[in-house]
């Protein structure tokens, strides 16, 4: 009997500790809103340099180019292909994010002309040897977070709203993220993330937002800081191109083995 | 008068077709490429006193690549060279890809000479059958070369069909008489006979279906042809000493391989069933990869690969692996500099027969990359074929630019 009563308070109580009160409402609504302002893009090719700086202010370069298609009601599917160090030049890596259910990801070996389906678990791990892990640079699905708003806050001069995110996908390498969406487009200006410990771990920068279609924003530039390490990765974004009409057939193993 | 095409032919209308091809799209190609040195290093004086001792060795592999700004064409041009120290067959070349590709939305093909891998395992590749080993380049048998091919691709919705026309046969490499690694008596290459009246002008046929359902990425493939693997038997080279002669068998393989992956589990098969008018089996490999990921706070990842390894021939004079076990450690540290360590050790079940593997890489500064490879062979009976090997234990070190 007790136990029985205990499931009909877990029942009566689970939606309420989930959608929880105004200030989860509020953060939920924001990130709805700034999804929103996000959708309907279609796909994107881009090309990125990355700049990784340790605390001995060494410094390497890495050079991927990438495509990205919007999927309806999941998440995005995106091709990277590497072009830069060279030794890794011809690799590739497609992967498919999905809201739900673990993300599918494939690497192509390039001297090996193999594809090989590798786990997702990889999320907290870190892309390319920089301080970006495969997490941060996965698309930003509405529902891989709870939400709660904390308040109002100016971030470098901009009017922002201040939301911490809880991610609720296996493997995240991060308690909470702390995000700064600007007021007018619901872009994020700035994000904190919070290790398993609680330990602030990196903060991120979006720099240089531009607008493309007349209402879609990508920043030229996105700046992270390790606070434990002292290393930073700087991410600098070229030759932005929107509505390429990529299909499926743009983001599947046989793209993968052409990519290059 | 009988027209015999040979390999020269098929290379000679590629060349012109694709020379043609590209001066028409693109002037300019894209070229990359690696030049490597290795040096080998025994622990044992060699079996055979003809065989010589630790050896120094240099590969040179430039790659032109055009793509064709308004058609989906791409043409890949990308010769090997190796220069050997002591074996003067390992001083070798080959094309390793010289190949027209056109992608299209429902459909692709692929005229010339390049590669192709299908399969999962990573002890052994069973299914893995469109190219020839290059055997003389390095023992685990990753190395391969250029396979002429007409390669059609047919994408669907349920799943990618190709199909495969092999023109040409190529032998596979083998480790001279001065050149460490191989079996005793040596191979002797030139006296390579066939079952195929037509010899390596033989065509061969190939066909894959493959897709992904879900985390089933699942791989059904049939050849049938010459087998890229000979039979040997003994004979004598021209100076009457004595040698194995390659002997390359026609045959039909069927081969499925399947992966499934499930969080931090890839689990692993991969099944052929082979015909010849000299023997039928059935061979498979069935293990699983497991990824510890962030092991001891740090970046790195650990996986733990365990494979098993299985031959109904039983007989360890055809094959190594007729009922083994492969255990595996891969740490990746996920570092600037893509330092990555694999090792492993294939265990025979029926003897104490022991086979060790360590491979470690790590890039040094922008476009260099060092690797070290060991390798350990214990105990093999005197039945293997890994018996002849027994004092050819080393470690390699190699130095790649790549540019």
């Amino acid at each position: 009997m007790k136990k029985h009563l205990s499931i009909l308070l877990m029942l009566t109580l689970a939606p309420l500790a989930s959608y929880g009160g105004p200030a989860e409402k509020k953060g939920m609504e924001i990130a709805k809103k700034a999804d929103a302002a996000d959708n309907g893009w279609k796909d994107l090719s881009s090309s990125m340099v990355m700049t990784l700086k340790d605390q001995h202010n060494r410094v390497v370069t890495r050079a991927i180019r990438n495509k990205t298609m919007e999927v309806p009601g999941d998440g995005d599917k995106s091709l990277i292909v590497y072009d830069a160090p060279p030794d890794l030049k011809g690799t590739a890596f497609l992967s498919f994010t999905h809201v739900n259910k673990p993300d599918d990801q494939w690497l192509y070996l390039k001297s090996l002309k193999r594809v090989k389906r590798i786990s997702s678990n990889n999320k907290s791990g870190p892309f390319m040897g920089s301080e970006f892990s495969y997490e941060d640079i996965s698309s930003p699905e509405l529902d891989k977070y709870e939400y709660k708003y904390i308040k109002d806050e100016k971030v470098n001069g901009v009017d922002s709203y201040k939301v911490e995110q809880i991610p609720t996908y296996k493997y995240s390498g991060y308690e909470k993220i702390i995000t700064w969406y600007n007021k007018s487009t619901y872009r994020p200006e700035k994000q904190v993330f919070y290790d398993r410990k609680g330990s602030k771990l990196k903060t991120l920068k979006f720099i240089q937002y531009k607008k493309y279609l007349g209402k879609f924003y990508r920043p030229d530039k996105m700046y992270m800081v390790n606070h434990l390490s002292g290393k930073t990765t700087t991410l600098i974004y070229k030759n932005y191109k929107f509505r390429n009409n990529y299909t499926d057939s743009d983001f599947d193993v046989n793209a993968l083995k052409r990519a290059r | 008068m009988k027209y015999k095409f040979t390999y020269k032919h098929f290379l000679i209308s590629i060349v012109t077709s694709l020379m043609c091809i590209s001066q028409s799209v693109v002037a300019k190609p894209e070229i990359s490429g690696e030049i490597g040195v290795e040096g080998r290093f025994f622990k044992d004086s060699p079996l055979d006193s003809r065989q010589q001792g630790n050896n120094l060795s240099l590969y040179f592999k430039p790659e032109f690549f055009w793509k064709s700004k308004e058609k989906p064409w791409t043409v890949t041009f990308s010769p090997f060279i190796r220069v050997d120290e002591s074996d003067s067959k390992r001083t070798h070349g080959d094309i390793r890809e010289l190949v027209f590709h056109h992608a299209g939305k429902k459909w692709e093909y692929k005229v010339g000479i390049t590669k192709v891998y299908w399969g999962v395992t990573e002890s052994q590749h069973l299914v893995d059958i469109i190219n020839q080993t290059d055997a003389i380049e390095s023992i685990d048998g990753e190395e391969k070369l250029g396979q002429p091919m007409i390669n059609l691709i047919f994408k669907q919705k349920w799943g990618t069909t190709e199909l495969f026309l092999l023109p040409y046969f190529r032998k596979r490499t083998f480790t001279g008489v001065q050149g460490r690694l191989r079996p005793s008596p040596p191979i002797d290459a030139s006296q390579t006979r066939y079952e195929s009246s037509a010899e390596e002008n033989n065509l061969d046929f190939a066909i894959r279906w493959s897709r992904t359902v879900g985390i089933w990425d699942i791989g059904l493939s049939h050849f049938s042809g010459t087998s890229r693997i000979p039979r040997f038997t003994f004979g004598a080279d021209i100076n009457g000493q004595a040698v194995l002669l390659p002997y390359y068998d026609q045959i039909d393989q069927t081969g499925l391989d399947l992966q499934a992956t499930a969080g931090s589990w890839l689990w692993k098969l991969e099944v052929i069933s082979r015909n010849s008018q000299f023997e039928s089996y059935n061979a498979l490999t069935a293990g699983f990869e497991y990824t510890k990921t962030g092991i001891f706070k740090s970046k790195k990842d650990l996986g733990y690969l365990v494979e098993f390894l299985y031959d109904d021939r039983n007989d360890p004079r055809v094959t190594p692996f007729e009922r083994d076990v492969f255990l595996g450690l891969r740490l990746a540290f996920n570092d600037v500099q893509s330092t990555e360590v694999l090792t492993g050790v294939i265990i025979d079940d029926d003897s104490d027969e022991r086979s060790y593997f360590l491979e470690l890489s790590r890039r040094l500064g922008k476009s260099f990359k060092l690797s070290v490879e060991a390798r350990i062979i214990s105990n093999p009976e005197a039945t293997s074929l890994l018996y002849p090997l027994r004092r050819d234990n080393y470690i390699q070190l190699q130095l790649i630019r790549y540019f």
